[in-house]
């Protein structure tokens, strides 16, 4: 292990002091290595499966408010209602803290990405995203942890850092990563008491003490002014997102910090009451922009050295399902972001609604790892041969985009 | 109801052990009941670090660190007992979670707790696992004679229940200063380690088995072996004294002995030693027909505690009502760590036990933890019980696939909505979570 983890709520393996404290002078065995031009590269896993035509919204497409029903998003102009982006795509209006960076030029959209293969089990879909694998394999190492082999060269010193609990599959591997958690997230998360009241149900014990534990923590919380139960629980949801990744920001932007992160947001998996402008999901995105903002802001001048990617293990059903909600998919949408990026676009081909993967899904047109690529050699400079063979192992197919970064 | 014995072996795995994992539960299945008895006959002693000091170390740490009364002394001893206390943590948890005979640390911890020293009392902190390791662990298949004796004659147990202390009023100590006798170890000793509250004996009996241990105690640093127990004849309160009816003459360190080897053959002990255990491993309230038939055996063995563990598999009430326990926050914790086959670092584990109001050798009274759902299931005590497993499960290093978690650990006992629920998890560490918490999990 990359790290000794002690508590959830304490600093882990590097991190020493109170929450606020992104001193990296005083952290032991903190040594991190040099990369080209001092590039930063965040990369966010947004688990659960983001529905991607709820975040950049087909407007334009003729089939979309027929195909979405309840839940398709209105045309840009209300008040509260979508943003344009272009003619035809839309930016959902809980999104609307990342819009200065769209306009900025900072921001763009892969839409129609996906990952390469086909699965609708989260768990085995969330370990190729994070192995860079196109089929499962055993035991694997994470496909960033291997860029950064690739990076450090023969210098041991770390240059990946692990935003959250336990370091993640994408960062595990040969190169040791730092990790910091922050102080104080420790609420269950609300999808996780969600399902055990549902069969805790059953226990005469467990059901009434969970329901009276869920009203006790309720009142609690509206004491205290906070509102984390109704919001989708602390945890890695919504409002703990911004913690993170102002965190993550601190650290990255630090003279001898670390310079590749990867954190986690949950909270995606809406099966039930999706919600369109407002409601569940938009709760979610809310978080989720308002952490990217804080991420930017927390990163000062190094943010024009850095680029963020936050992608998701797959896409949604384009239609509602029987409970408002929607199941899963396949292709949803990847965030490019930063001072790098020669954003203000929607990048990718668009599919259309017409013709759908297994008559129900967003079909695929970029794989996701034609982003990552894309990041690795024009932002970090590793050669397309190395990212075919070493990071993305047989992926000679699937090409870095051009132009997508200022580079 | 005709449980099925790929069902029992799950009943098998989470009553009488932790949690199974891989494919013990087909192994099991081939004979779940002799599963249990295998490992009651044919016991696996855990293979401890070399570093874990034996209680004597420890004793005689304390006894000096109290001489000397220095302030950096006394932090130096603080860190470590902590140290030791970590270490020790992660000792058995490591033993629990490795062993190949799982019923047999069941049986250490129900019994740890039977005799219980706590932490409560800060001087016990250094010693309480060795305490274990060196008065509970080799007896537990043992005579409940031999466990009784090694345990109160434990420097951890005199100190803890002030027996150290104990002078005899007439003795060549006590006639020359004014200090008298301490009941404590007495009646402890007669209500809960032996007779049981309605024993039926007297606050008479009482003060004659403080008289009779006067004198036990630790040996002191002048001593030969400091930090072992010790007899101190000039503390003995001299005399015949008469016990449940029974006069012991004047015999020294030989008078306790004889009186505990009594204590241990009393049907009293017998019955109330039968319901611990049938309450532990059947059902917070026993059927008393399992209780008699498990004292009925403690009589007919002498105390034969193989012979009386086995007894209770042998019960069709252990098996027939499953899932009806709760477990207690330090068996979930065990039992999540066998699972998935990882020890966290000794902090956590400490952190979420303290949390959970059980971390180890902490018990609030020699009474020890109690050991009925109505005690530990509270809202407060669900939602930690939640928030721990999803914390162990963001721990675990590379989550395992929570579908074939739940079926290795939860096998024919799993239920379609708790499998679909964890089906539906959003992520691997989410569907483990889910699965530590189902009620599955959280009872045996």
């Amino acid at each position: 292990m990359a790290c000794c983890p002690s508590s959830r709520r304490q600093f882990l393996g590097l991190v020493a002091g109170g929450a606020g404290v992104f001193t990296l002078a005083s952290l032991p065995g903190a040594v991190f290595a040099a990369v080209p031009g001092d590039r930063r590269f965040v990369v966010v896993l947004l688990r659960g499966a983001l529905d991607g035509m709820a975040a950049v919204a087909p407007i334009g497409d003729p089939l979309y408010q027929e195909k979405r029903g309840a839940i398709a998003l209105k045309p840009p102009g209300g008040p509260g209602g979508t943003i344009a982006l272009d003619r035809f795509f839309a930016l959902h209006p809980a999104l609307g803290a990342i819009e200065p960076y769209y306009r900025n030029g900072a921001l763009l959209f892969v839409h129609a990405a996906g990952n390469g293969y086909h699965t609708r089990s989260h768990f085995d879909a969330q370990d190729l995203m994070e192995t860079g694998l196109t089929v499962k394999q055993g035991e694997s190492d994470g496909w960033l942890n291997r860029a950064i082999v690739l990076l450090q060269g023969g210098d041991k010193a770390r240059l990946g850092l692990a935003v959250g609990g336990a370091v993640p599959l994408i960062l595990r591997g040969k190169a040791q990563v730092a990790s910091w958690e922050p102080q104080g997230v420790g609420a269950i998360d609300n999808d996780l008491i969600a399902a055990l009241g549902r069969i805790y149900a059953r226990d005469p014990l467990l059901g009434p003490a969970l329901a009276e534990g869920i009203k006790a923590q309720a009142f609690s919380s509206s004491v205290l002014g906070d509102d984390t139960m109704a919001k989708g629980g602390m945890g890695f949801g919504p409002k703990a997102f911004a913690a993170l990744a102002d965190a993550a920001g601190k650290l990255l932007a630090a003279p001898r910090g670390p310079r590749i992160a990867a954190l986690d947001m949950g909270g995606w998996d809406t099966h039930v009451n999706q919600g369109a402008e407002t409601g569940r999901l938009a709760q979610n995105m809310e978080g989720f922009a308002a952490g990217l903002d804080a991420l930017a802001k927390a990163m000062g001048p190094a943010w024009h050295q850095t680029v963020v990617v936050a992608v998701t293990e797959f896409g949604r059903t384009v239609a509602v399902n029987g409970n408002n909600g929607t199941d899963h998919g396949t292709a949803s949408v990847v965030f490019v972001m930063g001072g790098g990026v020669k954003g203000g676009r929607v990048a990718g081909d668009w599919p259309g609604l017409a013709q759908l993967q297994d008559n129900r899904d967003l079909r695929m047109t970029t794989d996701a790892r034609a982003v990552m690529k894309t990041v690795l050699r024009d932002h970090f400079g590793l050669a397309r041969n190395t990212l075919d063979t070493k990071v993305f192992p047989d992926t000679a197919g699937i090409k870095p985009f051009d132009g997508l970064l200022r580079a | 109801m005709v449980a099925s014995a790929a069902f029992e072996a799950v009943v098998a795995a989470t009553r009488f052990g932790y949690a199974a994992r891989g494919d013990e539960l087909s192994a099991i299945a081939a004979d779940p009941r002799g599963w249990v008895t295998r490992q009651i006959d044919q016991p696996v002693r855990p293979t401890f670090p070399a570093d874990l000091p034996p209680s004597q170390r420890m004793v005689a740490a304390l006894l000096q660190m109290r001489r000397d009364k220095q302030q950096a002394d006394r932090k130096a001893f603080n860190d470590q007992v902590r140290d030791v206390y970590f270490a020790e943590l992660t000792a058995r948890t490591n033993a629990a979670v490795s062993s190949p005979t799982p019923v047999i640390e069941r049986l250490v911890h129900f019994w740890s707790n039977h005799f219980t020293v706590s932490g409560f009392r800060p001087f016990v902190r250094g010693f309480a696992f060795a305490f274990e390791r060196e008065a509970i662990r080799p007896h537990v298949t043992g005579r409940f004679v031999d466990m009784l004796l090694a345990a109160e004659r434990h420097p951890a147990m005199l100190l803890y229940l002030d027996n150290a202390l104990s002078i005899g009023p007439d003795s060549i100590v006590g006639q020359r200063r004014d200090k008298g006798i301490n009941e404590n170890f007495g009646r402890e000793m007669l209500e809960l380690h032996t007779l049981g509250v309605d024993g039926g004996y007297t606050q008479a009996d009482v003060i004659a088995l403080a008289r009779i241990l006067t004198g036990w105690s630790v040996a002191r640093l002048n001593d030969a072996e400091p930090g072992t127990f010790k007899f101190y004849p000039q503390i003995h309160e001299p005399g015949p004294k008469q016990l449940l009816g029974k006069v012991y003459a004047e015999a020294g360190e030989q008078e306790g002995i004889a009186a505990l080897r009594d204590l241990a053959n009393h049907p009293a002990t017998a019955h109330h030693i039968a319901f611990k255990l049938a309450q532990h491993f059947i059902a917070d309230t026993p059927p008393r027909a399992a209780v008699d038939e498990i004292a009925k055996v403690f009589r007919n063995t002498g105390g034969n505690l193989a012979a009386v563990s086995k007894a209770v598999v042998a019960l069709e009430a252990a098996w027939s009502k499953p899932f009806g326990k709760m477990r207690r926050p330090g068996d979930m914790v065990t039992a999540a760590c066998r699972a998935a086959n990882f020890t966290p670092p000794a902090p956590f584990l400490a952190g979420g036990l303290r949390t959970l109001n059980q971390l180890p050798f902490y018990a609030p009274s020699p009474a020890g933890w109690p050991d009925d759902a109505a005690s530990w299931v509270s809202p407060e005590a669900v939602l930690h019980r939640a928030e721990w497993c999803e914390t162990f499960a963001n721990r675990l290093p590379g989550p395992p696939d929570p579908i074939m978690l739940a079926s290795a650990t939860l096998g024919e006992a799993l239920p379609a909505d708790t499998l679909e629920a964890i089906q539906r998890a959003p992520s691997r560490r989410a569907g483990v979570a889910l699965l530590l918490a189902a009620p599955e999990f959280q009872r045996r």
